[in-house]
């Protein structure tokens, strides 16, 4: 099986292991990523800041390009692109009038027929495939963190339940972890102002980690490398806003996936992230 | 409801270029309260989402003004889980986004909005020059508009033991074609 590839820039940069473990899971469940040929950047959280219309371009640009390469359906790892591909797209065929202008705009032909799709509803496709190749359980309790995009706007994105989403904890399952019901799945982790309002993020995060570690969750599992930088790079912050020194390590999904299939730690970039991945005595069966 | 009422809104209101720019009426939201309720920032902010709406409903200069000049747009993150609640599905991070378009075209944008603005302008500076974004880019060009240098300085060395800073930037071939998307919208409405 063959699908539309779109990395996005976080994933070449900052968060390099959510890429490598995207790509390692779906080598191993047989599923060949084709990248948007020449793909730019989608606009993330600034473009909307200072232009609709601007907002609204550089994803179909990217739309478009997948079109002309004959891809009928783009996977976005990333929440943030994921996010403003599928507003975009989703846009463009309430106002149908609009593709006209988009398409002078970016001097392409944008007519909708690519479908974009988040890393969660790709990998249930192959649910029983990844609990087939799980032969390594992650017998770890886990906090599921979806954050914002991936769930909201309901309407846009279509995808499982806005303030109780479930698909990343039936995922994690497969593999062997036992997700904990928490509060916080969807709570905001302050996204993009991780460099600006510093403080801020500190405090939405602190709430976040907090109640994972108060229910005993080992590790926070997420699908966003905004989620996760800010979960992850900013704990240093956190634990100061919070007065508490938490060290529960920040997995994306793949690497989760990726251990319970055995793949090697290195090439699924557990080495990458600033809170160290170690658990304490294990709770169930290790391989 | 007389047209000759000073209450009367005139039609170059903020509502009115809402309406324009995004399709949402004003008019739905009756004041509920559970945007600012479930907002992740709302205690930040001078004005919650709900004041700012009831400010546009009102139609009048004076309060539009007063809803483009409040710090609190600019800390609006899009997390959408208000116009998830909404029960009269009013996307407000939409409407914020036209306010602050607003506000920076008519130069009262809140003081506080200056280090939030110089991100967004690195960030997009970066994608204009080279198609995608460049992560060591973005930051130097934040810390020389916000003036703020020794931001972060620590974290740097972390990230590229980790390999997670590209040290060059992207260059993709339809750079070009980017810099005309740039000129074509942001561009053209100064």
């Amino acid at each position: 099986m063959r699908i539309g590839y779109y990395p996005g820039c976080s994933l070449l940069g900052s968060s390099r292991e959510f890429n490598e473990s995207v790509k390692a899971v779906c080598e191993a469940i047989g599923l060949e990523l084709v990248e948007v040929p020449d793909w730019n950047c989608c606009g993330a959280s600034s473009a909307h800041v200072l232009d609709h219309e601007l907002s609204v371009a550089l994803p179909a640009k990217i739309l478009a390009q997948a079109e002309a390469a004959g891809l009928t359906e783009v996977l976005a790892p990333c929440a943030a692109c994921y996010s403003r591909l599928i507003g975009a797209y989703s846009e463009l065929e309430k106002n149908p009038d609009h593709k006209t202008r988009v398409s002078e705009i970016i001097e392409m032909p944008y007519t909708g027929a690519v479908k974009v799709v988040n890393v969660l509803e790709v990998l249930e496709r192959f649910a029983d495939v990844i609990q087939a190749k799980a032969v390594q359980p992650f017998a770890r309790k886990v906090a599921c963190y979806y954050g914002c995009l991936l769930v909201r706007p309901p309407k846009v994105v279509n995808f499982d339940r806005p303030e109780d989403p479930q698909v990343m904890d039936q995922l994690a399952a497969k593999v062997g972890a036992t997700p904990i019901d928490w509060p916080f799945k969807t709570e905001c982790c302050g996204a993009a102002f991780s460099v600006t309002r510093t403080d801020l993020v500190a405090k939405l995060c602190g709430k976040i980690v907090d109640s994972a570690v108060k229910l005993q969750a080992e590790a926070l599992v997420v699908a966003c490398p905004m989620c996760h930088s800010n979960l992850d790079m900013r704990r240093p912050e956190t634990n100061a806003a919070l007065g508490k020194d938490l060290q529960i390590p920040v997995l994306f999904l793949t690497q989760v996936i990726g251990l319970a299939m055995g793949i090697e730690p290195k090439k699924l970039g557990i080495q990458r992230h600033m809170v160290p991945v170690a658990f304490n005595a294990p709770t169930g069966a290790q391989a | 409801m007389s047209s000759a009422s000073h209450h009367a809104p005139h039609a170059d209101t903020l509502a009115a270029r809402v309406k324009a720019a995004t399709g949402i009426s004003l008019a739905q939201c009756y004041q509920c309260g559970k945007c600012a309720a479930g907002c992740p920032v709302s205690e930040e902010m001078d004005l919650t989402p709900c004041q700012v709406l009831r400010l546009l409903q009102y139609g009048q200069d004076k309060y539009d003004e007063r809803a483009m000049r409040s710090a609190g747009i600019w800390l609006c993150l899009s997390c959408e889980t208000c116009s998830t609640r909404c029960p009269q599905e009013v996307e407000i991070p939409k409407i914020m986004d036209v306010v602050r378009a607003e506000a920076l075209k008519r130069g009262i944008a809140h003081p506080k909005s200056k280090d939030i603005l110089a991100f967004h302008r690195a960030f997009l500076d970066s994608v204009e020059q080279t198609g995608r974004l460049y992560e060591i880019g973005l930051v130097a060009n934040y810390k020389l508009r916000s003036g703020h240098f020794l931001k972060d300085v620590m974290l740097a060395p972390k990230m590229y033991v980790r390999g997670k800073l590209g040290l060059l930037p992207h260059m993709i071939k339809g750079t070009a074609a980017v810099k005309r998307i740039f000129k074509r919208t942001l561009g053209s409405k100064g």
